[in-house]
């Protein structure tokens, strides 16, 4: 056995400045809710125009109206323009590889109880790489808030076709037109299995806040679709959904049941612009609650017993 | 079986009694048949009469049947290897015993199952044949319901007769094995043992005993390399993994799974492989180290995530239990195929720690530095196992869990700054806060695959670039001065030095035993730190004429294999050469030495 298998002491921190940590912090009692100032941290470097700028800024007063403290959430995203949030955000934060920000983001959420896990990506990170994760994650129900910025298209690499392009948009890999058939983000959803489905826009900010604070306060995997606007690849994309532009903006139905699949499913067929708002919403246990109470069934057993001497009763089981 | 056997007549047996050293057995048969329950009850026993054992096993990749062996080596000294040649053979079908035949010693015995083996009149003058109705015998002691289910525990009893093993121990172990399940099960299993036991072999075969072992100060515990790696995760403080199921890794994620919730963990079995690492390293950034694993094929899909964890500087375990590659490959051999993929593989320049045990012990506290390898230098480290150690069962002194358990529970004690990346430290190691950590200036880190400054936000800047690129380097340094002296098995000077890792460290050793039994200059040194290597080794490499790095993967387009061909390029060393092969196989005693031999005699 080396010195490095014998238990390190606790190991210093690094990068922490020469100055009293405490002094400077005020005690959790005073403290008041964050400003904007406060939560902003690099410039967005998002093209001017762009619709991500309004999600930020409603993630911004999402955080100011519910007094969220900085070290509270974590923001997490992959690759994509809409994945550069994290940067963006005074928080602690991760810029994770493309795709793959859902199994980071369950990482986290299944081992910190006490953390919101906010997730920001874009159409490509979510349908096409990450395809895989968003239906695992979304039907295991671990709990975090995914909101996916679609603007249709492939922006930071420069107009390429994203798996949710309408059929007949010119890209660069489609000069043509679009032929492959997109993805319906809403009908994915609902058939993977998550347990709360709502549709948002850039253009509408009052609705992008209500769609956030709802998904927040969901315990389980909660996913927002809102449209944001590429100005540089894909202009007036979804001008037929913004009443400004001449386009309808539409609620789902004051009627409509969210605990009905089926029928979110059907709102989800309507074409072009559709409706904005929850789709599908149910209380199922979450995968962080199912590991929880396996966990409790062994906390009751082992009441009292050091980890090591739980290890001890395996080892003896092997003598 | 043991060269010094002798021969002594206990009091009150009339049977001639030989007293032997250690024995090598061979069982073969199919898959189904319970082979493995031998071996394990063999090796079990052993640990508790304090004795070495250590096994080797073929399973089929099909899902059920298929042939099968288990080889248990069992000794009062040192046991270092499986065993070249086996002492004695048992075996169930015609064709376990046509294509077993040649694993055994010349004179060696075979004990073969006469209701499906006819003995061939050409091997019957090498071999000592004892038949043995196997089948019908143990259908005839359950009760005649025409299954022989349960000849593996006749032949136990039968291995117990010959060997004069403890049978309380026995007893007391087929108890616990089948005990709390239906009680005929038990009482089957010891009807079926006892008959074995009780079989007359009339004056075909003498019965051998093991000298005593030395009085070992502690207990042994007994178990295979991948449940050693496990626990040696659990006892490092490892609370969260994730995996994907794959061959020869899934039963390291089976016992986290099942483990890791007593002590109020997880392990979450994944969509997969790129997903199951993700989640390891968004748990250990939530900060506690976490852990995944897999092997050959699912590590070729890890590598973008692993270079990711290299480029944030986020702690984190992999565990590759290494098969035969490349592709699906073998999946049930063994191979040391994946060093490069583990030191190299990715893209850009992703310095990461490699670590390899040699053996079931070592595997356990392997596990424990690699934690906290990865805790202290925020780093990737890869744990390179291998199939032939995560299946191979060795008894081994009990760590003392109460000292070597720690725990590594994440500090979230307010700071006044935090700079994640800060390049002020000297020897680029630094450490993040975890998430929950209120920071004093209000500035909050981000971690990140961008190139960074030193908060976490990207740049561009070519000297940045230039001065991270050096800080992630040079903290693996600094790490391999924190490495122990690497020292030489035998003395430091001679002919011939065998460099190993992994697997292969025991059967080196007994081939430096072997030959210097017979005057050779030879020696060996067991490298478990890969990547960074260890300092001082071109000390150890100046004593030798030649250096020979034994390992189980191809020599490659050049001419030597993986590890060889990195000591070449850090060494510059022309004496380095390679002993490679790539048949699935660990390595026999004899072949290292033949061809160590072979290329001794050879111009470099």
């Amino acid at each position: 056995m080396s010195d490095i298998a014998i238990p390190f002491a606790p190991l210093p921190r690094t990068g922490i400045g020469l100055s009293d940590a405490l002094v400077t912090i005020p005690l959790e009692s005073d403290r008041k809710g964050l400003t904007k100032k406060e939560v902003a941290a690099d410039h967005p470097t998002w093209c001017p125009g762009c619709g991500d700028f309004s999600v930020l800024a409603l993630y911004f007063k999402l955080i100011e109206k519910r007094k969220i403290w900085h070290e509270k959430i974590t923001t997490v995203a992959g690759i994509g323009c809409s994945s550069r949030f994290p940067y963006f955000v005074q928080a602690h934060g991760a810029h994770y590889i493309h795709g793959r920000a859902l199994p980071f983001a369950s990482g986290i959420s299944l081992s910190r109880p006490d953390l919101h896990v906010f997730v920001f990506g874009g159409d490509g990170d979510a349908f096409s790489i990450g395809g895989n994760h968003f239906s695992h994650t979304a039907r295991k129900n671990i709990k975090m808030t995914y909101c996916v910025m679609d603007n249709w298209v492939y922006g930071l690499t420069k107009k390429q076709t994203s798996p949710t392009s309408p059929l007949g948009f010119k890209s660069k890999t489609d000069q043509w037109g679009a032929v492959d058939y997109p993805i319906n983000p809403m009908k994915q959803a609902i058939a993977a299995g998550a347990t709360f489905v709502a549709r948002t826009t850039h253009t509408n900010p009052n609705h992008v806040l209500q769609m956030m604070e709802a998904a927040m306060d969901h315990d389980g995997f909660s996913f927002i679709e809102c449209l944001s606007e590429c100005v540089e690849f894909y202009e007036g994309a979804f001008d037929s959904s913004n009443p400004r532009k001449g386009g309808a903006f539409n609620l789902v139905p004051a009627d409509h049941d969210v605990t009905d699949e089926f029928a979110a499913y059907k709102l989800a067929d309507q074409p072009f612009p559709g409706s904005f708002g929850i789709f599908y919403q149910s209380t199922k246990p979450t995968k962080n609650a199912k590991e929880a109470e396996i966990n409790k069934s062994y906390s009751d057993k082992f009441k009292g017993l050091k980890d090591w001497e739980i290890l001890k009763k395996n080892f003896d089981k092997l003598k | 079986m043991s060269d010094s056997a002798s021969t002594a007549t206990p009091a009150g047996s009339a049977s001639k009694v030989l007293k032997i050293e250690e024995a090598v057995i061979r069982i073969a048969g199919n898959s189904q048949d319970g082979i493995q329950a031998i071996g394990g009850f063999l090796a079990r026993l052993a640990g508790r009469s304090e004795q070495e054992v250590m096994t080797f096993m073929t399973i089929p990749s099909t899902i059920s049947g298929g042939p099968s062996i288990f080889q248990v080596r069992i000794g009062s000294g040192e046991v270092l290897s499986a065993g070249d040649e086996a002492d004695m053979l048992i075996c169930f079908y015609q064709h376990s015993y046509e294509e077993h035949i040649t694993s055994l010693k010349l004179g060696g015995i075979v004990l073969y199952d006469a209701d499906h083996v006819t003995p061939k009149p050409e091997w019957e003058e090498n071999y000592r044949h004892v038949g043995v109705n196997i089948s019908s015998l143990t259908v005839e002691a359950v009760g005649g319901t025409g299954r022989d289910k349960g000849k593996n525990i006749f032949s136990l009893g039968l291995l117990a007769k010959i060997f004069d093993l403890n049978i309380p121990k026995l007893t007391k172990l087929i108890e616990e094995r089948f005990g709390g399940k239906d009680p005929t099960v038990v009482q089957n299993a010891l009807t079926c043992f006892n008959a074995g036991y009780s079989h007359s072999f009339e004056n075909l075969l003498k019965t051998y005993q093991f000298y005593d072992a030395e009085k070992k100060d502690k207990h042994q515990v007994v178990m295979n390399g991948n449940e050693a790696l496990a626990y040696g995760l659990i006892a490092a403080g490892v609370r969260f993994g994730a995996g994907y199921p794959i061959t020869p890794w899934s039963d390291i994620m089976e016992l986290l799974r099942r483990e890791l919730p007593k002590y109020g963990g997880s392990f979450i079995q994944t969509e997969d492989e790129i997903a199951a690492i993700s989640m390891a390293i968004g748990a250990s950034y939530g900060g506690r180290v976490a852990v995944t694993g897999s092997s050959g094929p699912g590590i070729s899909l890890k590598t973008e995530a692993l270079g990711w964890a290299s480029m944030a500087e986020i702690p984190l375990v992999i565990v590759d239990v290494q098969r035969g590659g490349p592709s699906t490959g073998m999946p049930t051999s063994v191979e040391q195929s994946d060093l490069n993929i583990c030191c190299f593989g990715g893209h850009g320049d992703s310095p990461r720690v490699v670590i390899a045990p040699a053996s079931v012990e070592d595997a356990f506290y392997t596990a424990i530095e690699a934690v906290n390898i990865a805790r202290k230098y925020s780093t990737p480290v890869i744990i390179l196992t291998d199939q032939a150690i995560a299946t191979r069962i060795e008894a081994f002194e009990e760590p003392d869990l109460e000292k070597i358990c720690q725990d590594i529970s994440p500090d979230f004690t307010p700071v006044a700054e935090h700079k994640p990346y800060d390049l002020s430290v000297g020897d680029g190691v630094t450490r993040h806060i975890a998430p929950g950590t209120r920071v004093g200036s209000g500035k909050y880190p981000v971690v990140t695959g961008l190139e960074h400054d030193e908060m976490g936000h990207p740049t561009g800047s070519p000297k940045l670039h230039v001065q991270m690129t050096a800080k992630r380097r040079n903290k693996l340094r600094k790490l391999a001065w924190d490495f122990p002296k690497v020292k030489t098995y035998g003395p430091n000077e001679g002919q011939i030095l065998l460099v190993g890792w992994g697997s292969s460290e025991g059967p080196i050793r007994e081939a430096v035993d072997r030959a210097r039994a017979v005057g050779e200059a030879i020696s060996s040194v067991n490298l478990k730190y890969i990547n960074p290597l260890p300092n001082g080794l071109e000390e150890i490499f100046r004593g030798f004429r030649h250096v020979f790095v034994v390992e189980l993967n191809d020599e490659g387009l050049y001419g030597y294999g993986q590890l060889a061909a990195v000591l070449r390029a850090r060494y510059c060393e022309p004496k380095i050469r390679g002993i490679t092969k790539t048949d699935g196989l660990t390595w026999k005693v004899k072949e290292i030495l033949d061809r160590a031999r072979t290329l001794a005699s050879q111009q470099v």
